[in-house]
């Protein structure tokens, strides 16, 4: 499903955030990527949804060369991918409903059949009850979840979640993955990453660690 | 083609609940573009009124063949004839010299001249109308009936109208130069506007981005933005116009009437109106395209 072969990263002004990185992530897999702060954990995922590009090597999504994706291709590549992010990046001017509506307003659903796909999305969170709420009046571990609730609301084939338990406490945590786990269970790609260590032993998945910018274990599933 | 017509629907909904909610803000940018548009517009109302004030009298293409005292009655009569049958003119009309006298005596303050004079120092005449307006063939026409032994005097309105018409062309310049360089400030005003727009809704564009949002998604509704602010703006121009002519008009009233004439200052003919408007809808479009070209790239 997704596949890295030979990617190197490079920030203008010098950091090598990835180097020779080679990896393929299966489809239905769920799958760690563990590292120390800086160690290119963002990186990776930010290269698979074409917010950043390789500066060598190849990015593949389900067969597509995403590092050579045309900017008007990109928005494509979005809708089946299903992101979370540490700082969630809601939108504070709305309800928790319509921010769950966001991906779908560019989308050809009916509203009627939009607003449905919503509720689903929020049910699955367990936030069906404080759709009318604004974020805000959430705590940490609901907004995070409201955040799942907008990467899965298209119903995409692979999530991508950067350090989504980094402000939570382990119960929340564990409530997130188990989230996750729920996914990956239907059939979508999980790709968490992470440098909760515990997290990773209590969820036993295969995990793809890296060390400045290259990968130190996992790049073969294990057997 | 429904989705793509729910989208534009959408859009507009959005843009036009961004001018509601912003009210204040959103009634300044039209009311500054109003009256941005109001001036060029009034300059282009107030010269339609003066072509039509005088276009009814010197911009026609009129010749006045002043006779000789001394010539015959019936000679002018022949003239007058030969004139109507020529193909250069649609009109030749004998004025008598006592037609041309009781004429002068009915001019207000004039009459009294008109009885201490002795006898009357008024030649015959023919007023001639051609049939073309181009004032260089007019003063071919004039020059060649100036030869006429019978003919004293040829009066042309050509020089004149030719005049009239150098003053509207450059007035006319005026008000085009003067549209073009409000236009600029209308751009610049939606251009400025949409920047503030697109600042505040910086995280919802990100957002937006990150989910999947094509560029022409997140721009429509900045386009239709400029667009109702550029239009709010068009109908500003117009009624500041219809309020000037009004009051104008109370004064034009007066004066008109001093000379027994009816005459009014005419609001924009509804074409022009409905172009003042498209025009202001367009700059705004305009404004908002450059605003987001330029800005969306950063975000």
């Amino acid at each position: 499903m997704i596949s890295f072969s030979g990617v190197a990263k490079r920030y203008p002004g010098g950091h090598e955030a990835l180097q020779e990185v080679s990896c393929a992530i299966a489809g239905g897999e769920f799958a760690f990527v563990a590292g120390h702060s800086g160690a290119g954990k963002s990186t990776l995922l930010k290269l698979i949804a074409a917010i950043e590009r390789p500066s060598a090597g190849a990015v593949l999504v389900a067969g597509q060369n995403v590092g050579a994706l045309s900017r008007a291709a990109v928005p494509y590549l979005r809708r089946n991918l299903g992101l979370v992010f540490q700082d969630q990046k809601l939108l504070y001017d709305r309800s928790v409903f319509d921010n769950v509506m966001l991906p779908l307003a560019f989308g050809e659903l009916s509203p009627r059949e939009a607003a449905r796909r919503a509720r689903a999305a929020l049910d699955k969170v367990g936030l069906l009850e404080r759709e009318r709420a604004h974020p805000v009046q959430l705590s940490g571990g609901e907004q995070q979840r409201l955040a799942i609730a907008r990467a899965v609301v298209n119903r995409p084939s692979i999530l991508l979640a950067d350090e989504p338990t980094a402000n939570l406490d382990a119960a929340a945590a564990g409530a997130i993955l188990g989230i996750f786990a729920a996914f990956n269970q239907v059939g979508v790609t999980v790709l968490v990453a992470t440098h909760d260590e515990s997290l990773m032993a209590r969820f036993a998945k295969r995990v793809l660690r890296l060390d400045h910018g290259r990968l130190a274990a996992g790049a073969q599933v294990a057997a | 083609m429904r989705a793509w017509l729910r989208q534009h629907r959408r859009a507009l909904g959005a843009a036009a609940r961004k001018l509601a909610a912003q009210r204040s803000g959103a009634l300044l940018g039209a009311l500054a573009i109003g009256i941005a548009l109001a001036l060029p517009a009034g300059g282009y109302a107030l010269l339609a009124n003066l072509r039509a004030l005088a276009g009814g009298a010197q911009l026609e293409p009129r010749l006045t063949l002043y006779l000789r005292m001394e010539a015959p009655r019936a000679e002018a009569e022949a003239l007058r004839a030969r004139l109507s049958a020529d193909p250069r003119v649609r009109e030749a009309r004998l004025v008598t010299r006592e037609q041309a006298l009781a004429e002068l005596a009915g001019t207000e303050g004039l009459a009294q001249v008109v009885a201490a004079l002795k006898r009357n120092p008024l030649p015959d005449a023919v007023a001639l109308r051609a049939r073309q307006a181009d004032p260089a063939l007019l003063e071919r026409l004039a020059r060649e009936l100036r030869t006429l032994p019978i003919v004293q005097y040829v009066q042309a309105d050509a020089a004149w109208a030719r005049r009239l018409a150098a003053i509207a062309g450059i007035a006319r310049f005026g008000v085009a130069l003067l549209a073009a360089l409000l236009a600029f400030g209308l751009v610049a005003v939606t251009f400025s506007t949409i920047r503030l727009q697109i600042l505040t809704q910086r995280a919802e564009i990100e957002v937006s981005r990150l989910v999947g949002a094509t560029d022409a998604f997140i721009r429509r509704p900045f386009y239709y933005l400029g667009l109702l602010q550029g239009l709010a703006g068009g109908l500003v121009a117009l009624a500041l116009l219809w309020g000037g002519l009004q009051g104008l008009n109370l004064q034009v009233a007066e004066l008109a009437e001093s000379y027994g004439s009816g005459f009014r200052l005419a609001f924009l003919a509804p074409g022009d109106a409905l172009a003042v408007v498209a025009f202001a809808a367009f700059l705004g479009w305009l404004g908002a395209f450059m605003s987001v070209s330029r800005h969306l790239r950063d975000i």
